[in-house]
Formats: C-alpha cells, structure tokens, sequence
C-alpha cells in the first residue's frame, strides 16, 4: 500500500509548496508588500514603519523564511477591518462552505451515477441522447446565470424561496443547486464514458458466461472498475466547488470561505485573502490525499504498484 | 482479407466538402456551428451594423421590455435603465467577450502545446520541471488563483487574458504530453528512429499530426470553459472593467434590476450559454469526425 | 429430438449497423457430445466465435439478430430461456473462457473471489465455495493456492491467469466447456502446457470442448472432430485426422498449405564462399533497476542481452526465435540503433556501427531495413502510401532525386504486388496483409542488403502470412537479400530460414542449421520449444516423410 501513497503525497506537499511559494512572490511582485497590507489611503511614514516592523525591507530570502515561519504557526497577519486574526475569520466560514459543497456534491454523484449508467444501459437510446444533452448543457451554463435566474422565478416571481442568509433548510436550496449543477453535468458524462468501457469489457462477459446476475453485473463487476475514473474526476470537482462557492455564496450571501474571499478583495484586505487561499489549498490537499487513499483501496494494481 | 476494404481516395479539394457532409449529419454540430459563426459575425461587422443611437441613452426607451415590436429590432430584447438597446449591447460585449476567450485558448494552445512536446519528446529533468510545473497549476481550483493574482495585478483586459492563459495552460500540457509520450513508443515512430530521421522530423511530421486533432477537440471545449471563467470574473468585478463589456459584466450590472428589468442578467447569459454548449457539442464533433474508428459514424449516416 | 449434448442447427446471427446489415454467420450446424472436443477453425472475419456467443446469450441484442436456426442443449431451447433459466445454465452447465485472461479476469476483485463467485451464483455456501476454490487453484497446478486465493490477476503471469480462469469454469463441472482461443496470447511452451491441462480435466471430467481457434497446430493438438468457417459460413467438416489428410474443399488445403512448417526445409544452397554482411561479437545490454521517486539505482542489473554473438552471410535467412523476455526485441532495437549496447561489437562488412559517427552511421544504417510486427502500427495514419515509401528518401537526402520519387514509389508497390494506383492512399484503406507490403516496399526503398524481419508475419492470418513469406522469398532471389527473421514460434522459421538461433534469457542457447536444430537438438530449452508445436508436426518432423 505504501508506494503509491508516498509518492502521491509527496506530489500533493509539492503542488502545496508550490502555491506557498507562488502566493510570496505575488506578494512582493507590486513592490511593496506593505500596500497589500495597508489601506490605499495610508500615509507613507505609517507603510513605511509597517514594513519595518513586518521585516518587508529585508533580504528576500530572510523574508521567505520568516513567511515560512508564520505559515507554520498558521499565522496570516491580522484583518484590516478589525485587527482580528485573518485566519478566525476563515475558520469561521470554513463550517459553512464545507457543508455546501459536502451537500452539492452528495447530489451531484447520486444523481450522476444513477443517470450516467442508465444512460450507458442503452447506448444511443432516447434516455442516453436526453441524459448527455441535458448534462452538456449544464455543464456549460455559467453558475452566476442559473443562481440568478433562481432568484428571479422562485424569489421574485413565485415568493418560495429566500435570497439571502443560512437560517433555515430552504436558504440552502438555491445554493446547493447553483453549486450541484456544473460538477453534476460533468460527472454525468464521466461516469457514462467510464460505464460504457466497463460494459465493454471482457470481465463482464465472463461474468455473465458464468450465470451471474444482470444486476450484479452491473453493481459488482462494472460499477466497481467505472468508479476509478469516477472519483478522479469527482475529486477534481470537488477541490473546484470553490469556484462555484465564490459565487453561490457571494449571490446567497452565504457566510462562508467563497464570500469571505471577495469580501476581502473588496476590502483590500490581503491577511485575509492570503489566508484563505492557504486553508483552501491546505483543505484541497487534504482532499488529493483522501483521494489517492480510496483510490489505492479500490484498485488493487495501484496498491501493490 | 486481401481485398480492399473502402473508399476512394481522398483529394484535398473534396476533403472540405467531405468536412461539411460530416458536419450536415449531426444536426447538433451543424446547428452549433452556424450559431457560433453567427456569433463571430457579430463580433466581427455587428457593431458597424447597429442603427445609430442604439448605445446612446435614450431616455425614451428606458427599461423598456423585451418583445415590443414597434421600437424597431434593436430593442426586441429590451433596454437598459439608460435606455441602451440589450440586444446591441450583446453586440458590443460580444468582441471583448470572444476576443478574450479566443486570445486566451490560442496562448494556452500554443504555450501548453510547445511545452507538452518538450516534456513528452525529451523525458528527463527537462520533463519533470515542466510536470511538477503543471501539477501546482492543476491542484488548485482557476478562479482561486485567477481571484489572486488580479487582485495583486489589478484587472485589465490583457491581465485577464494573461491568468485565464496560465490558468488553463497545463491542461493542454498534460493532454499533449500523455498523447506524444503515448505516440512516440508507436511503432510507426520506431521506424522512422531506425530510418535515421531527424529529431524535427519525428516531432512535425510524425508526432505532432497525430496530436493535433486531440489538441483541436481540447481546444473547442476549452474555449468553452475559457469564456465561463472570464464571465465569472467579471461577473464578480475582477475581469474587465466598465467601460469595456462582456457578457458577464453585462449580467452582473442587470443583478441590481431583478425586480424590474429581468432582461438585463437573462439575456447576457442566455447568450453565454448558447455559445458553451455549441462550442461543446462543436468539440463532440470534431472528436468523432478526427478519429479514424469513430468517423464512420458520421460518413455513412445518410442511409 | 436431438440426441446430442448440444446441437446448432442452420444458425444465421446477423448485425445492424449503420452502414447496413452485415451477416455474421449463416447456415451453420454443429453438434458436440460429452467427452470429445470439436473445433471450430477460421482467420479473422470468419464468425468463429459468433455461434458459442449465441449458446452463451452474450450477443447483444440489437444490434445483433439471431434470425435462424436453433440451438439446443439437453433437449432444451437455448435460444429462448428467460434469463433466470440462462443463469442455471451459464457457469453451471455450460462455461467458458476467453483469449485475454487478464482482461477476462475483473481486475478489482482477488482471484480467490472470482472463482468462488463462480460456485456462489449456483448455491454453493460459500465457506464450501471457498474450501472448493482453494482446491480447484491447487488442481489448475498454482502453486501454494492457499496463499495466491487472495492475490489479484496482475500479480499473476500469463499462462497462470488463463489456469486461474480455467478454475473457475470447471468450478461447477459442467458438462461443456467452451474455449475461445484459450492460448493466443500466451508464449508457445505455455500454451502447449494450458492444452495438455485442458486434456487433462477433460478426461476427468467427461466434458465436452468447444475449442474456438485460428491456429491449427491447436486444433491439431485437442480436436477429435474440427469445422473449418470462413466468412461466416462452414466450409467444411469431419474427423480431424479426415480433414487433415484429405481436405475436401480447397480452401481447407489452401490453409493448410499456408500452415508454416509443414514443408520441410528451405532449398539449401552452399554460402561458405559468400561473404559476411553482419557480425555480431558478445552483444550485452544491462539495465539497471532503479525505484523511488528519485529514479536512484538499486544496484540490480536486468540482462536484457547476455554476450550475444552471431554472423549473417550475403543472401541468407538467419531464423532467431525466442519467447517474449527472450531478448529478441533488444537485439533488434540494437542493430537498428535504437538501444546503446552496454558490451560488444556490431560489424557491418567489417566495419563498426556503434561509433558515435553520425553521418558515417547513417550511411551504414542505409544498409539495414526493418519490417515491423504489426502493419498498422508501423504506418503513420496521417501519411499516404506515397509519402511512407518516399520517407527513407526523404531522410537520406542524395540517394534519389524528388524527381525520380514518384516512379520509384510505382515501381516499389509493384514489386510488392500492389498497384501503383494505390499510392495516394491512406493506410487504414488497405487490409493487414498490404498494410505489411507497404511496410515492406518503404524497407526495399534504400536498396538495403539486409531487412530486419521483426516478427513481420505474426500478427497476419495464416493465409496471407504465407503470402508475405512468399513475397519476402520473392525478393531475396531478385535483390539478393538477407534476412534477419525474428519469430517467437519455430515452426514460422523452418521452411524459411537456412539457419537458426535460439534464444532464452537474454543469450542464444543453439545455434545452427535449420534442419539440425529441429532434428537434433541440443539444448533442452530447444527441445521444449520443439515439444510444444503441435503432435502432428512433431510426428511430421520426426519420420521425415515430407519432401524438402
């Protein structure tokens, strides 16, 4: 088992590291720091001795190590707004972005794996021609679009459905279903391409030769071996709910990491964007390694590759 | 099995026509394709095309609702709070918002393509620099770092197409990569090795002819992508900036009159959304029309 | 009422395509009784394997129609059971195996669970499945099954998975086993120990076999009974040794004149005047091996080639056979440039062909062509014929003027029995047979003095392998040249080559004549290769009754 892990991980902890080094120099690429940090209004003297007490006019590389530093006490600087440390704030948000994506994404494969093997049941049939139409389209409709159609028919038209806040079961409908439908059209596709091989294959012909139930055929030979390319893609799309979430929850006002972001963008607050991108990338690292674990449970070549 | 198994050979000229044949059976495709032709004509002459005074204000026509015949065709999509036709106003976004997807997909195409060659052809450190390079890109969601790096570089257009450039570029990269790696162990490649040929030679006539028609399908659906990113920047205030439009500004401006003028969001994104999906069942079709087991499929529909 | 076991009669299966209705078999019947092993014969295309597919309900229907005809298994229509019906049969009755093992065999699952599946869908308990597995993976001859139940197909070798597969259909002993070309994928001495195996459980057992296979030497090893399909239709059937010695139809001897082997030894001529073109001193190839993400060395060596030495005169046919992991391919890759060798001297009429000179090497290289195994392969899709030939011009400027392309490209197609016109077409245009002409006129495009044959007929049919063979004999007389005929089978060699080497393990173990190695062998790995060629060619060989 423990090849493969290892290797994967140490690719995962590069593409981290990677981030952490692209995020500093982005940092130092508009000159100085300090502006990131700063209000745009401030005065010279008071950047200037900000940058001082941060060590901005340092050497690089004694800056690098001491941002290194601070990333390991997970330390991000404080908010503007308030002087709070920037990562409470994304602490805080972080709950509510996790349960959406936990919930689009929970949808998004249910319905995906029910719809993309029928559809693969019966290649080129009407449901196949209905499900592959349909999933293109949603995967091709930008998020921002659908979320503000929703509020148009279900909250201005029909009066059902709330616009904003968390507070009760029906706030989370519009946002679920702004976040479910992209990875879902994607992930139709995936999983009908990947069942269509599996049905394919010579594995399922022996077992059928050996008298094997259709139903076990599909759920225990084919299923299994289509799901490889499955949780791929689906962790891929997991790690990208992200995107979807800066918009759902900027749309909803949804109090999590994705409205945190832009509100911070507005702000100008760099704490506690820098501290964002971080908790996310360190969150979708987590993710990668969750991944390539199910991933090596189920494929016994990976395992002992 | 000695006998010749079909059709007549190919001449260039009849190779267009054959192109279009292919493309008139899949309805799809071919309805797809006039859209986004039709699309690109707009880009191109629309604005030289639009009556006078269509993008002034005109306070007569001030949110003036969609399918009222009688304001001439500029306004049968409605107008704006300023009294700006929407339907002129899709004219105008539509340059930016093709010239920044198209500009955007070609660098990635170009960039990711020479640098896949280079990790695929030359293996070794040259390779893995380039590899490590593409997964950093690819384990972090785009608008995350699209979201970043124009906070610190401030938007503009070119800086918009430079992140959606980078932020797609490894997804060519890898494509690219796997297929030349998947390639250059063929054995049609071992001959020409053995023959001597030169290293110019194996890549521009042996492997990148067959890379490309994979290149052209990651292309079409990339652009796809491409724009519903530049959207969603811009639809969040990080892409282009007012007074330059696309599409997604032009929903994000409408967010405000909901209530009142639906029309402003709904069409913008009626017109991304079309554009995608063409462009993606474009993409089905130039998949199945390049690949030789495939193209069956569509040649010998007609009976 | 029909009284045997299993009958077809007057089946015709036929697809829906797009490109219209294509029949796959018609109007064939058979029977098989328990105890005897019919063979069904036929090249690629002949819809060999459509007739077991229908006993088996594994034609997709549509686009598949079985439109006449009738199948019956025990006095029972097997061509409308309900499917709860067909599941008693499948697996319990009537099983099968498959040419692939590894792509037969579901690679998520440990091999241990896939045979005792087999016994659980018939209502076998599973704690006595599993007890059975074990057993049945011990009777299949794999070592320590206790163990190996629980590993999973890749961890397992070629021959190993098809004996694993083999477990699991005689699971519930059924009283037919259906076999789909159970062996081409595997190396010929394994091949010959997975049929002696079959044989074996078949006298156990009283199973009947459908034995489904293009290879004769197979059909010649297990068949009582053998029908010979083409096209989908039977050309003809009987008792093997009937349609082995007395073929009716003349497509039968036409295939079993291209049957290699079967025509004694090339016509001799003395070549110990003629001169050296290739010399080949104590060749080695060593790889390291190398883990971690760091590719560090581990200090193991692979001997991919071991002191390898041999020499080729004007004019001859030097066979080298060998299994794969022989070290054939690095031998190949080596004279061809491909693969630096580690060790050793490659002399082309005395002078070197490992110096670093590349202008020098190019000019020699001219000289060594290659035809590669697989036709489709070896051909750029995206180039026509025109431009496939002309390519060695193309990459050895000077040696023909692009004026002169055009009628050397017709003058090389119709060397190789193909029409000029055919020039501006595309390779996935010609069947596999042309595809390998082209391959052959682009190796006679530099005027070479040897081609390197890699294994250039193994991946044809029968018929047009013996074609190529006749091309390729063809062209040696007019242009005098040398072959290098690598082979993974001996019998490909025999009638061809005037001598050959044996190779196993990266070394040549004999090397000699033709006649002596078949005749009188020394090594005993020659002896098993020659062991597992087919009885009836082992008997052939041995009372010499062929003439030369």
């Amino acid at each position: 088992m423990g090849f493969y892990l290892r290797q994967r991980t140490i690719q995962s902890a590069i593409s981290l590291l990677g981030l952490i080094v692209l995020v500093f120099f982005l940092a130092r690429l508009t000159g100085n720091p300090a502006d990131l940090f700063l209000p745009a209004d401030t005065p010279q003297a008071i950047r200037d001795e900000y940058a001082a007490r941060h060590g901005f006019d340092q050497p690089v590389i004694v800056q690098f190590g001491a941002y290194l530093m601070d990333l390991l006490r997970l330390d991000f600087g404080e908010s503007l707004r308030d002087g709070t440390p920037a990562l409470d704030y994304v602490l805080a948000a972080f709950p509510t972005t996790l349960l959406l994506s936990f919930w689009a994404m929970t949808i998004s494969l249910t319905i995906a794996i029910v719809t993309g093997s029928v559809a693969a049941w019966h290649p080129g049939g009407v449901f196949d021609r209905i499900a592959s139409l349909i999933s293109l389209t949603g995967a091709s409709i930008p998020n921002f679009w659908i979320a503000i159609v929703g509020v148009l028919v279900f909250s201005v038209w029909m009066r059902v459905l709330p616009t904003s806040g968390t507070g009760t079961p029906w706030h989370w409908i519009l946002p679920v279903a702004v976040l479910f439908i992209r990875p879902c059209g994607v992930l139709v596709q995936v999983v009908r391409s990947s069942m269509l091989a599996a049905f394919a294959s010579p594995y399922v012909k022996t077992a059928r030769a050996r008298g094997v139930r259709e139903r076990a055929v599909i759920f225990v030979h084919a299923l299994r071996n289509a799901m490889l390319p499955i949780i791929t893609v689906a962790g891929d799309q997991a790690a990208g709910m992200i995107n979807g979430a800066v918009i759902a929850e900027t749309i909803f006002g949804f109090p999590g990491i994705g409205k945190l972001l832009i509100d911070a963008i507005m702000f100008r607050d760099f704490a506690v964007i820098q501290a964002a991108v971080m908790i996310t990338a360190i969150a979708i690292f987590i993710l990668n390694i969750g991944i390539d674990l199910l991933y090596s449970m189920l494929d016994p070549r990976v395992r002992h590759g | 099995m000695s006998d010749m198994t079909q059709t007549a050979p190919l001449r260039p000229e009849s190779a267009v026509a054959e192109s279009f044949m292919m493309l008139w059976r899949d309805k799809f495709a071919f309805v797809s394709a006039l859209f986004l032709l039709l699309v690109t004509a707009a880009a191109l002459f629309g604005p030289a095309l639009l009556p006078d005074g269509a993008m002034t204000m005109n306070l007569r026509g001030r949110n003036a609702p969609p399918f009222e015949w009688e304001r001439g065709w500029v306004y049968l999509l409605g107008a704006d709070n300023l009294g700006r036709a929407v339907l002129a106003r899709l004219v105008i976004a539509s340059r930016y918002t093709l010239m920044i997807a198209v500009s955007a997909v070609l660098i990635s195409l170009v960039a990711g393509t020479v640098l896949g060659l280079l990790a695929g052809y030359c293996r070794g450190r040259v390779e893995t620099v380039i590899v490590r390079g593409a997964d950093i890109l690819m384990s972090f969601p785009s608008l995350l770092l699209a979201l970043i790096v124009l906070f610190v570089l401030s938007p503009s257009v070119s800086n918009v197409v430079i992140v959606l450039a980078i932020s797609r570029l490894a997804v060519y990269l890898r494509t690219c990569r796997a297929e030349v790696m998947e390639i250059r162990e063929r054995q049609f490649v071992t001959a020409a090795r053995a023959l001597g040929a030169s290293h110019a030679r194996m890549i521009f006539i042996h492997i990148l002819p067959n890379v490309i028609p994979t290149l052209m399908t990651l292309a079409t659906l990339e652009f796809s992508a491409v724009m519903l990113s530049e959207s969603s920047l811009s639809f969040l205030g990080l892409g282009v900036q007012a007074p330059a439009v696309t599409w997604g500004l032009m929903v994000a401006e409408g967010r405000g009159y909901l209530a009142s003028a639906w029309w402003l969001s709904f069409w913008p994104g009626v017109a991304i959304s079309l554009t995608a999906i063409s462009a993606n069942l474009l993409a089905n079709w130039v998949r199945t029309a390049t690949d030789p087991a495939q193209r069956w499929r569509l040649e010998w529909r007609a009976k | 009422m029909s009284s045997h076991l299993l009958e077809v009669r007057d089946l015709g299966v036929r697809f829906h395509t797009r490109a219209g209705v294509v029949d796959a078999v018609q109007n064939v019947s058979w029977h098989l009784d328990r105890g005897e092993t019919l063979a069904i014969l036929g090249e690629s295309g002949s819809g060999k394997s459509v007739s077991a597919s229908a006993i088996m309900g594994l034609i997709d229907m549509p686009p598949g129609e079985i439109h006449s005809g009738s199948i019956t298994f025990d006095g029972r229509d097997m061509l409308n059971l309900t499917l709860a019906e067909r599941r008693q049969v499948n697996g319990k009755r009537i099983a099968m195996i498959f040419q692939d093992p590894l792509a037969a065999l579901n690679p998520v699952y440990s091999v241990g669970s896939q045979i005792t599946e087999s016994m659980i869908v018939h209502g076998v308990p599973p704690t006595e499945a599993r007890k059975r597995a074990v057993a049945l993976l011990d009777r299949v001859a794999i070592p320590e099954p206790e163990r190996r139940f629980h590993e999973y197909p890749h961890q397992f070798s070629g021959g190993q998975r098809q004996r694993v597969m083999l477990a699991a259909a005689i699971a519930m002993q059924p009283d037919v086993l259906i076999a789909d070309e159970p062996t081409s994928a595997l190396d010929v001495t394994v091949q010959a120990e997975i049929l002696k195996l079959l044989k074996t459980l078949q006298a156990e057992t009283g199973m009947g076999i459908l034995m489904i296979t293009h290879d004769l030497g197979v059909v010649t090893e297990v068949a009582d009974r053998v029908i010979v399909m083409r096209r989908g239709e039977v050309v003809e059937q009987g008792a093997l040794s009937r349609v082995l010695t007395a073929p009716e139809r003349p497509y039968t001897r036409q295939l079993l004149d291209a049957v290699p082997g079967r025509h004694g030894f090339a016509a001799r001529e003395d070549r110990a005047k003629t001169e050296t073109l290739l010399e080949v001193k104590n060749l080695s190839k060593f790889y390291g091996v190398t883990s971690g993400i760091m590719h560090t060395l581990t200090g193991r060596e692979i001997r991919a080639l071991n002191d390898v030495s041999l020499t080729l005169t004007k004019g001859e046919v030097l066979g080298i056979v060998g299994e794969s992991g022989s070290g054939k391919s690095t031998l190949v890759n080596t004279l061809l440039g491909l693969t630096t060798p580690s060790q050793g001297e490659v002399l082309y009429r005395g002078q070197t062909m490992l110096s670093g000179d590349n202008r020098a090497m190019s000019k020699i290289r001219r000289n060594i062509q290659v035809v590669f195994q697989d036709p489709t392969a070896s051909l750029n899709p995206r180039m026509s014929v025109r431009r496939i030939i002309a390519e060695p011009w193309a990459v050895h400027k000077g040696v023909l003027p692009r004026a002169q392309w055009r009628g050397r490209v017709a003058e090389l197609l119709e060397q190789v029995g193909l029409s000029p016109d055919h020039a501006d077409r595309y390779p996935h245009q010609f069947s596999g047979g042309q595809r390998q002409r082209i391959a052959i006129a682009r190796a006679l495009a530099l005027q070479p003095e040897i081609i390197i044959c890699d294994e250039a007929v193994s991946a044809l049919d029968v018929s047009v392998q013996a074609q190529v063979i006749q091309l390729l004999k063809r062209l040696r007389q007019d242009h005098g040249l040398s072959y290098l005929f690598v082979a993974h089978d001996l019998p490909v060699v025999q009638d061809f080559a005037d001598r050959v080497a044996v190779m196993q393990g990266g070394r040549i173990v004999e090397t000699g004549r033709t006649e002596d190695i078949f005749e009188r062998p020394e090594h005993p790995y020659t002896q098993k290769l020659l062991d597992s060629r087919p009885a009836e060619e082992r008997e052939r060989s041995r009372r010499k009754e062929i003439p030369a």
